[in-house]
């Protein structure tokens, strides 16, 4: 329980407006995406497990720790927001060694946290210049180098690449990925499914204020029994393997590829699908260079449990 | 009993009293960095040192024969009790402490402080003694110089006043005032700003409750800053005309019980917001 972020039967009501109803959930280390349309209730339950709002019943707690004991629970954990302000007239390095400076670390320390902070999201040039001139996109990695100047073991980011110009958008991915690898927990907020997907190990999807699928992106996928799965395969006779496959009757559909060098298959049984084509490859008839999930991914998952409209099916 | 006293004590060993400390200095001087050096703080500058001008303009116009010292000490004592306490400070005080906790949410930047390591109790109490000596530093200041140019124009007549008379205990008297007047009014809207998401009509109440004060019974009387601050005044002040309202002789109260009503008022209002600030939730969007 001391390693995992911890919420149980968590709502919140704002008067009578949900804001989440009974979220029970248990995220470990690694990169999570937590996924939902506007208004679902993603903030709200970020704003929770940081403290900035209180829950109406249930109880959370962070790696063991509650936001009530604020000197232990904030020097491990950041949160970058999606509040787009900062204090007035004060300038990027000000802000954000202002903000060590409450750690209690000395003076030192936290310029060096500064300044490395600063350099990791390449903000170094702009540090002495006054945050109310900085660009979206600056203001926003400002944000992040605040939530990670004093290396907490837990960062959670709320639609951390908004206002972000794709250089930004893949530094700022590279960071994450990296953070992840050592250990640290990322709960990622964000509607850039493609990018947050290829960084996720897990996903929890919200909507409406309620929990609709969490878990491994591609358990979660097999999860979803009633939208038949995706696969591409390239071979050297997609006709051959078509008519193969379709002589399986948990085939529902098949698409060859414009190139004429492979098709898109759609399956209700994705066990039986990679069985039937084991067989089939040892058959020796179509030879099989490349076989890979085509919606086996956040953004699929998604559509099929939200829908584009953003409401779940 | 004892295990209990024993138990809360060792509970208050444990507590990171250092840490604390630490957290409370350095958000106070960052809080009174953003009170006295901003634009947005020029007015408060200004409602503080006018009556520093116009005694200036008076010592720059008019002769001062050592025979008006008394009349010009009985304007200096109108002017705190009347302009100082009842206006300016109040205002002032106003205008620094709702900012520190509404104003930040105004500003959407509040959530910074409530997502750093600190307390909420020693945030809130960080703020107010930011709020308290940046009011300080302006109102003591004020009337410092009011003090002074109020004098310096009697030449030795003035210094000797000053020196070997009652002026530097008069002064000493003031001084205390406004330092009460800060802390009182201080803690009193800092509360009103997180009670309130919009806390001049508040205190506009609060304002016209300080007024009507001396009319009210003796008990309700004791509920204000006013009333202990009148009493601690080293220079009576006899109104006349319309501030016969605001001078009506109340119950007498000794000053060290003035002061320490007004110390128990503040300590009660600030336990309260303490409490409040425990259950404080950021939503910009209501703001």
């Amino acid at each position: 329980m001391k390693d995992q972020i911890i919420f149980e039967n968590v709502s919140k009501f704002y008067g009578e407006v949900l804001g989440v109803n009974r979220i029970s959930l248990a995220i470990p280390s690694g990169v999570t995406a937590l996924v939902g349309p506007n208004g679902s209730g993603k903030t709200t339950l970020l704003n929770l497990m940081t403290g900035l709002v209180q829950p109406s019943s249930g109880h959370i707690s962070v790696l063991g720790l509650s936001p009530g004991s604020a000197t232990e629970f904030f020097s491990n954990v950041g949160y970058c927001t999606q509040f787009d302000s900062f204090p007035r007239g004060i300038t990027g390095w000000q802000f954000i060694f202002d903000s060590l400076m409450l750690h209690g670390m000395s003076k030192a320390e936290a310029a060096r946290l500064t300044r490395e902070s600063l350099e990791r999201v390449q903000l170094g040039d702009a540090a002495n210049r006054r945050i109310a001139g900085y660009s979206k996109g600056m203001r926003q990695k400002t944000r992040l180098a605040q939530a990670i100047a004093h290396h907490p073991r837990v960062l959670v980011l709320d639609e951390p690449l908004n206002g972000l110009d794709p250089m930004a958008r893949a530094e700022s991915i590279a960071l994450f990925e990296e953070l992840g690898r050592q250990g640290m927990h990322l709960l990622i907020s964000s509607h850039i499914l493609d990018e947050v997907d290829r960084i996720s190990d897990r996903v929890v999807l919200i909507t409406g204020g309620y929990l609709i699928a969490e878990g491994n992106i591609h358990q979660v996928r097999q999860e979803v029994r009633e939208k038949p799965m995706q696969v591409f395969i390239r071979c050297d006779h997609p006709e051959v393997l078509a008519s193969k496959m379709f002589a399986i009757n948990h085939c529902v559909e098949a698409r060859l590829h414009a190139d004429g060098g492979g098709l898109l298959l759609r399956t209700g049984d994705i066990d039986q699908f990679y069985s039937a084509l084991n067989a089939i490859a040892a058959e020796g008839l179509v030879k099989i260079e490349a076989v890979a999930p085509a919606d086996d991914d956040a953004n699929a998952i998604y559509q099929y449990l939200i829908g584009s409209d953003g409401s779940a099916l | 009993m004892q295990q209990t006293t024993a138990n809360l004590q060792k509970h208050f060993a444990q507590q990171p009293w250092g840490l604390w400390w630490v957290q409370t200095w350095r958000l106070t001087r960052m809080e009174i960095r953003r009170n006295l050096f901003s634009w947005r703080a020029s007015w408060i500058y200004f409602i503080a040192f006018i009556p520093a001008i116009i005694i200036l303009t008076h010592l720059l116009m008019d002769s001062h024969p050592s025979s008006a010292m008394r009349e010009d000490t009985d304007i200096l004592a109108a002017i705190v009790q009347f302009y100082y306490i009842r206006l300016a400070i109040f205002f002032g005080c106003l205008g620094i402490f709702s900012r520190l906790i509404r104003g930040e949410m105004i500003e959407r930047s509040l959530h910074f402080y409530l997502l750093s390591p600190v307390r909420r109790e020693v945030l809130l109490l960080g703020k107010f003694a930011a709020g308290s000596i940046s009011a300080l530093l302006l109102f003591g200041a004020a009337i410092i110089a009011d003090f002074a140019l109020s004098y310096v124009g009697f030449g030795a007549a003035g210094r000797d006043y000053f020196f070997n008379g009652p002026g530097l205990g008069q002064l000493e008297g003031y001084l205390g005032i406004v330092v009460l007047a800060c802390l009182g009014y201080g803690a009193v809207f800092l509360l009103l700003s997180m009670m309130f998401r919009n806390p001049t009509p508040a205190a506009m109440l609060v304002w016209g409750w300080e007024v009507i004060n001396p009319l009210l019974p003796s008990l309700l009387q004791r509920v204000s800053v006013a009333f202990y601050l009148r009493h601690l005044m080293p220079v009576g002040v006899a109104g006349k005309g319309i501030f016969a309202l605001l001078t009506v002789q109340t119950e007498p109260v000794s000053g060290w019980a003035a002061t320490l009503g007004l110390l128990v008022l503040i300590a009660v209002v600030l336990f309260y917001s303490c409490y409040r600030i425990r259950t404080l939730e950021i939503r910009y969007t209501t703001e």
